[in-house]
């Protein structure tokens, strides 16, 4: 990734060009699913217009983010730490698993909350699980059985 | 109406004992979620909407008064004591509160937010009370043109105006303009942007998108830039109270700081970013004390502070009155109307004025119980400070991801929680602003049926947009709105030059 270098203002942004090409595909994304659309409408816009204005913006942004990131002009950015993101990510990833699965909501949360713990620098793993599994059950029980929301429901909510 | 008849009617229902309770939990519940680091007023809504999903609409609208003032008094005490605000209108705030904080006087710095934020929100809810009835005799006039030109004055104002890039703002406007077209159109059913996911037929959740930029990508920025500083929270030492010296030197500051603050907010260009530092500057201008500036001078913390709240109720009259929201907060607040139905606007004020009058009166009672509540309880908002950032972002992520499991425990709607979390991981590391994303998302839509069926009238003639004279006015404004950035960003970098 490159870096908002201040002594050479003009230096290319890759990220940026990255952006600008992101934001093309997004329109063309756009116009080729608004072709599917029939226009039902007697007078006025059917609904294919308005994608397609919408469309044509974001390809004059493409354009306008990719002239900053020919000058270099994105703000300046510091340095980021990859490793904790993924962590997260396998969370949030673990989660949607557990949950498309039947595993319940305690398990799913516990799961988050463990993995999150650890990518801000926690090392307790085993004691996190326990806060984790004990807060979940709470967070259940407060809100299906109080506030009555339905949280689906898995093999420890069906012990409770 | 009458205004104090509606207003007096308007109390009566805020004070049933049920109502009461509701906006006592909404404040507590919204300072305690608003005190935590990273999260401001906008995602505190937004996390707090499941709570109110089974309780009636005026009690919820209610609590959500609540809700809403007491996050954007928790933001405030989190500037003041770790200098993090939540988000860019407490950036003010954070400026001499945290260097108030750091020389020990960090509750008289609380004190004056806190009673600067109650002066400053009876002043402008007062303020709401009396031009609310008066924007909607003007609103009902408005036909759908009239209707379509005023959100494209909201949208240039909110994304392009005021940013510090209006490309990166527009951008973000037009991801959230994007993402407000999938699903089924809804004058002809055709699916669009769907790709055949039945789960997108509904099209994006305001809620989901909002925690997912917000909490998720609020997460995920932080966790990535963890080794760059360290947050230090400051103990609140000494007398938690005001001198004399000190109520001398707030006063004016509050005062001035809702002038500001009320009319840029109702204005609909959104943000509290304007008032909160027009208010600094000017205090700092203004001030007997101008050494004291950058080493925690009280003004610095007063003004802003007030300027805050006032926009805060003062974006609740383009909200109540024209539908039309202009930050983040107010969007969500749209959203929490829309969970039932209710579409705020002129025709809200005539089919249901004890919502609305009791919701405008909720405000003050929220004032009133964070004035009462606050000061006592700081105790316990800076012990919420103190939990480890582990544990504290853990159960942010639990706790946002709860909102969607209990709304729609499908793993596409996780699954875009998710990638909306990267999305706004991506947009803060490239300073894209994220509100413009969520004013997008809400009002594109509507924008879009405003102008299909002032369209549809004129049978199809794009002039019936220039014939009515509102309308041609508010496309100027709007025009003249997007152009200005463009023309002083010339001017900008001439002066940067000379400096």
């Amino acid at each position: 990734m490159t870096s908002g270098d201040p002594a050479q203002p003009r230096r290319v942004d890759r990220a940026g060009i990255v952006i600008a090409a992101l934001l093309a595909l997004l329109a063309a994304v756009l116009v080729w699913d608004a072709r599917g659309l029939q226009s039902a409408a007697m007078y006025g816009m059917g609904p294919e217009a308005m994608p397609v204005v919408i469309a044509c913006g974001l390809a004059l942004l493409a354009i306008g983010n990719f002239i900053d990131a020919l000058r270099g002009n994105l703000p300046a950015r510091e340095s980021a730490d990859p490793v904790p993101v993924v962590l997260i990510l396998i969370g949030l990833a673990l989660l949607i698993a557990i949950i498309g699965f039947g595993g319940g909501f305690i398990l799913a949360t516990a799961a988050l909350f463990v993995t999150t713990s650890a990518a801000f620098g926690r090392r307790a793993v085993l004691v996190d699980s326990i806060i984790a599994l004990v807060m979940s059950t709470l967070i259940y029980l407060a809100f299906d059985r109080l506030l009555t929301l339905s949280l689906p429901a898995g093999p420890l909510e069906r012990l409770l | 109406m009458d205004t104090f008849a509606a207003l007096a009617h308007g109390m009566a229902v805020a004070v049933q004992p049920m109502n009461l309770l509701y906006a006592l939990i909404g404040v507590f519940l919204g300072t305690a979620v608003g005190v935590l680091p990273g999260i401001g007023p906008a995602l505190t809504v937004a996390l707090l909407l499941p709570v109110t999903y089974k309780l009636d609409p005026g009690g919820s609208l209610i609590m959500f008064a609540g809700i809403y003032y007491g996050g954007m008094y928790g933001g405030s005490t989190t500037a003041i004591l770790i200098n993090t605000p939540g988000e860019s209108a407490s950036m003010a705030t954070a400026l001499e509160g945290n260097k108030m904080a750091k020389a020990g006087r960090g509750g008289p710095a609380l004190a004056t937010s806190a009673i600067g934020s109650f002066v400053a929100g009876t002043i402008a809810t007062i303020g709401l009370a009396f031009l609310a009835p008066w924007l909607v005799d003007f609103a009902v006039r408005f036909g759908p043109e009239d209707y379509f030109a005023l959100m494209c004055v909201a949208f240039v104002t909110v994304s392009a105006t005021f940013g510090d890039s209006p490309i990166r703002g527009l951008t973000s406007l037009f991801i959230g303009l994007t993402l407000g077209l999938v699903g089924i159109d809804k004058l002809t059913g055709q699916a669009r942007l769907a790709f055949g996911v039945p789960e997108l037929l509904d099209g994006v959740e305001v809620t989901t998108l909002a925690v997912g930029l917000f909490a998720v990508g609020e997460a995920l920025y932080v966790a990535s830039r963890r080794h760059h500083s360290e947050e230090k929270l400051e103990p609140v030492r000494g007398s938690l109270w005001m001198t004399k010296e000190d109520w001398k030197r707030s006063w004016k500051p509050w005062l001035r700081g809702t002038m500001f603050g009320f009319p840029i907010g109702a204005l609909p260009a959104g943000g509290a970013e304007i008032p909160t530092f027009l208010s600094y500057s000017t205090e700092k201008r203004l001030t007997k004390h101008p050494e004291e500036f950058g080493k925690g001078a009280i003004e610095g913390v007063a003004g802003p502070e007030a300027a805050n709240n006032a926009s805060a109720a003062g974006t609740l009259v383009p909200l109540l009155t024209l539908g039309l929201p202009t930050s983040a907060t107010a969007a969500m607040m749209l959203a929490g109307f829309q969970q039932y139905g209710l579409n705020p606007g002129p025709l809200l004020f005539a089919e249901r004025p004890d919502l609305v009058w009791g919701l405008i009166a909720s405000l003050f009672i929220a004032n009133m119980m964070l004035l009462v509540l606050n000061l006592p309880l700081v105790g316990l908002w800076v012990r919420l400070l103190a939990i480890p950032q582990p544990w504290l972002y853990a159960g942010i992520l639990v706790f946002a991801t709860m909102g969607t499991i209990a709304a729609k425990p499908s793993v596409v709607e996780l699954s875009m929680l998710a990638g909306f979390g990267v999305l706004g991981f991506l947009m803060r590391r490239f300073d894209f602003p994220i509100a413009p994303v969520v004013v997008g998302l809400i009002l594109g839509p509507i924008a879009e049926s405003q102008l299909r069926r002032a369209l549809a009238i004129s049978l199809g003639d794009p002039m019936t947009l220039l014939q009515s004279p509102i309308s041609a006015t508010l496309l100027g404004i709007a025009l003249i709105a997007l152009l200005a950035p463009f023309v002083l960003k010339g001017l900008g970098r001439f002066k940067a030059n000379e400096d």
